[in-house]
């Protein structure tokens, strides 16, 4: 990267010059008169500047881009001779401030020039966003691919042992990590969606005004902590009372991480998560149709029951789906309150573990990036997003269907 | 069905009486779900700083430590310096407890034992800072080792400290004889936000420092990149986008990477910006590319709905004196658009503060000792390597030793300190710049 500094900055400081330079070019131009100009001085002084600069760092991107595949391919694509690299960018550069500068006239329209150049910046801000989920699924399935060169892919997805073993011959199997996983979020949803929903109905049905203002904003800071204070929660006060009080005393275990600690304060960590997008969506339930129910002579509660809630049941299916998404891919309180060890067992009071967590065990620490041990961890994290994105899609697509439905 | 079998309007019949109890119930169960939800909040905030308060506070031997040049210049030519100055503090310790007769029948090795090993090292610091002090008597504070701490903090007590190795019986007695001679004091320990991490054997003397300065500087990447970044997005996507395939696409896009799994990311950012780009491991800038990967979508929903909140009035009739398109957005309708843009981008920095998965997965859990550098020759714009706050709470509670329960919780008061005073900015903001229009 190093050697691109210094075109870097001397484009920099190119285009400050350019900058300067045009706006006075344009005056003089102009001959003092800013009247006759089509655009101001100092939009042609942005034209130039921007003329300057972005063509060489648009270069200096894609080559730095192409110097790194070829690197990863074992391809040397940077010349010998770095000048080579210098004089090509400055050079870029030096055309653009230079064509850019006898443009100038009376009649150039340098504000539609400035912005063309604008226009671009911003479409190259937005596609940022696909260029990160490209990254996210190239660097996941590459390496995942390379995993299921060293790895029969049928032993990955269908093998009962997780036995990760660095001087090879591992056990790889998934099945015991997605049960964790899938029983850790199964209870966590029996408690925060009970809660959520319930809390939910009484704050837009039942709540004054003023109680509303106090409890959503009280069940709303839930969701503004991290999840590595609901791990530390977890690990230190949950597991243990867990443990005194629950699984020692009916003699179901003697561990303090366990799939009941995990799942009990990801459900609190859930609760504001299911109770604010079910608030909005009760919310956008018609009076009408509350109205029509009351003037039948229901009681409050019936209306809730028969009326509101089924009216809003897709809505509030797609919140527990996202909800459930988040459950799944949640990280630090599975990894400070579940346990390490992959198990395959109904107990709720034992340790069990996560997707999420055996990714952190097997990529934190000396890793060596040509061992089925250590890329497992993209197949597993291709495996997560995977699952993750299919609740997405199909909540979104719930959620934003069943809001037009009454807009 | 006539009225007359069913009594007078005025007497409830039993079956309105079980809807009216059903009523009853329905709303019970709405209350006490609040109730579950709000005592789980103060549940985890009074067992946080039940167990991290005491982390403030800290145990300091004070006594009076002579030294003179010669002394100091034996000391610097000894292969190892701060086990010299440590032979040094001894002395003192040992002629200040003889002096005022609390040593008695307690062995002597007993009595060094309570002053934490780190001490050396903080008495080198501080005669090479201030070389005037040499050949005078001064009074010293000391860090007390962890255990004789946790003994004043109620953690460590005579029982538990017969099965203890790193603690005598004989010591707390000491402690107390000191304690009552006002030499062993806990006051306000600054040590806690200013130390680097330390190691297994020293609770006492780790602190936040590096961990502190490691997510400021990833904050100033988030912010310096991701703001710009989203606000261009955000203006392309509601501004100038026509409605297309293309940008479905985005939108949809956008809405999933905001509820993709952030240890995703982390993957992500070994792939690319560590095995890809090669930059370095544990280091702010990798850590605040990652975050800013995480926070965009987030900055992106809120200016585009900060955007959206502006009326067409204003860009009409921007239009209508002749100002271009791209004159009315950006003249405008973002400065119109800021406070709501402000809010959600503190509220995005409040979120990747406390972000914790990614970060392991780029290396941030290593032992950092040495402060980082913003710029540095070697390893350039943010390259030094560091960790993180949460990242620095995951790290304490891997450790053995109790003491270290105390200050993961004292790190997380601490950051939900820093998200408190975010997000109250943010509720400022957004209280005093709102306007409806």
């Amino acid at each position: 990267m190093l050697p691109l500094t210094v075109p870097f900055f001397a484009t920099i400081g190119l285009a400050i010059v350019g900058y300067l330079l045009a706006r006075r070019r344009a005056l003089s131009v102009a001959s003092g008169d800013i009247r006759v100009l089509n655009a101001l001085p100092h939009q042609h002084g942005l034209n130039t500047a921007l003329s300057t600069l972005l063509p060489p760092l648009a270069v200096m991107l894609t080559w730095a881009l192409a110097v790194r595949i070829g690197a990863s391919r074992d391809l040397v694509l940077a010349p010998q001779n770095p000048a080579f690299t210098y004089i090509a960018l400055i050079g870029l550069s030096v055309t653009g401030f230079v064509l850019s500068l006898l443009r100038i006239s009376r009649d150039f329209r340098a504000r539609n020039a400035s912005e063309r150049w604008i226009m671009a910046l911003l479409i190259f801000a937005s596609t940022i966003a696909i260029l990160t989920t490209v990254g996210i699924v190239l660097s996941m399935v590459t390496e995942t691919y390379s995993f299921f060169g060293q790895y029969d892919w049928r032993d990955f997805f269908f093998s009962t042992t997780w036995s990760p073993n660095f001087r090879g011959g591992s056990d790889l199997g998934i099945i015991p990590l997605i049960w964790g996983t899938l029983y850790i979020s199964f209870i966590a949803l029996v408690f925060a969606v009970p809660v959520g929903l319930f809390a939910a109905v009484y704050l837009s049905e039942y709540a004054s005004p003023r109680m509303r203002s106090i409890a959503k904003p009280l069940i709303e800071i839930l969701a503004g902590i991290p999840t590595i204070v609901y791990g530390l929660f977890a690990l230190v006060t949950v597991g243990p009372l867990l443990r005194d009080y629950f699984a020692a005393p009916m003699g179901l275990g003697q561990s303090a991480s366990s799939v009941m600690t995990a799942g009990l304060v990801m459900g609190i960590m859930l609760i504001p998560f299911v109770s604010s997008l079910s608030d909005d969506i009760i919310n956008a339930v018609p009076q009408a149709m509350r109205d029509g129910s009351l003037g039948l002579g229901a009681t409050k509660s019936e209306t809730i029951r028969q009326v509101v809630v089924p009216a809003a049941l897709p809505g509030i299916v797609g919140a527990v789906l996202l909800a459930a998404s988040r459950a799944i891919g949640e990280t630090m309180i599975v990894v400070l309150g579940a346990g390490a060890a992959a198990r395959l067992s109904l107990n709720p009071f034992e340790a069990m573990t996560t997707v999420t967590v055996k990714i952190v065990s097997q990529l934190t620490g000396d890793t060596d990036f040509a061992s089925p041990e250590t890329l497992v961890a993209f197949a597993l994290g291709l495996t997560l997003f995977v699952i993750t994105l299919g609740l997405n899609v199909v909540a979104l697509f719930i959620v934003r269907k069943y809001r037009e439905q009454y807009e | 069905m006539s009225a007359s079998k069913h009594g007078s309007l005025l007497q409830t019949d039993p079956h309105t009486k079980k809807r009216n109890a059903a009523e009853k119930r329905f709303r019970m169960y709405g209350l006490s779900a609040i109730g579950i939800a709000v005592i789980a909040l103060v549940i985890l905030l009074v067992s946080i700083i039940g167990n991290g308060a005491s982390s403030f506070r800290q145990t300091y031997i004070s006594f009076p430590v002579t030294i003179n040049a010669a002394e100091i210049e034996a000391a610097e030519s000894a292969l190892l310096k701060t086990g010299a100055y440590n032979k040094i503090i001894q002395t003192s310790l040992l002629t200040y407890l003889t002096e005022n007769d609390l040593l008695q029948d307690i062995p002597e090795a007993d009595a060094f034992g309570m002053i934490s090993d780190e001490a050396g090292a903080t008495f080198r610091r501080f005669i090479l800072a201030d070389p005037e002090a040499a050949g005078t008597t001064f009074q010293l504070n000391l860090l007390a080792n962890g255990r004789i701490d946790g003994y004043f903090k109620g953690r460590v007590t005579a029982q538990t400290a017969l099965l203890d190795q790193n603690v005598t019986p004989a010591q707390l007695v000491l402690a107390d004889r000191l304690a009552d001679q006002g030499a062993l004091v806990k006051r306000f320990n600054w040590a806690f936000f200013t130390n680097p991490d330390a190691s297994d054997q020293r609770p006492e003397a780790a602190g936040l420092g590096v961990a502190i300065l490691g997510s400021l500087y990833m904050m100033a990447v988030v912010l310096c990149l991701a703001l710009p970044i989203g606000v261009a997005a955000s203006i392309y996507l509601e501004e100038f986008a026509r409605k297309s395939w293309i940008t479905d696409v985005i939108e949809v896009n956008i809405a999933n990477l905001a509820a993709v799994p952030s240890i995703v990311y982390g993957i992500l950012g070994l792939a690319i910006f560590i095995n890809f780009a090669e930059l370095n491991q544990s280091s702010p800038l990798v850590g605040g590319l990652v975050l800013t990967l995480m926070t965009l979508p987030t900055i992106i929903i809120s200016t585009r709905a900060s955007l959206k909140s502006i009326p067409p009035s204003i860009r009409d009739a921007a239009l209508g004196v002749g100002a271009s398109k791209m004159q009315s957005v950006f003249h405008h309708v973002l400065p119109l658009a800021a406070p709501g843009i402000l809010t959600g981008t503190i509220i995005g920095l409040a979120q990747a503060l406390g972000e914790t998965a990614p970060l392991l997965l780029i290396g941030m859990v290593a032992f950092v000792k040495e402060y980082p550098a913003a710029w540095s020759p070697d390893a350039g714009l943010f390259g030094e390597a560091s960790t993180a706050l949460p990242v620095q709470v995951f790290n304490w509670t891997q450790r053995s030793d109790p003491a270290f329960v105390e200050r993961a919780s004292g790190a997380i008061i601490t950051l939900l300190i820093f998200l408190l005073i975010m997000n109250a900015l943010a509720i400022f903001l957004r209280k005093k710049f709102e306007r409806r229009w």
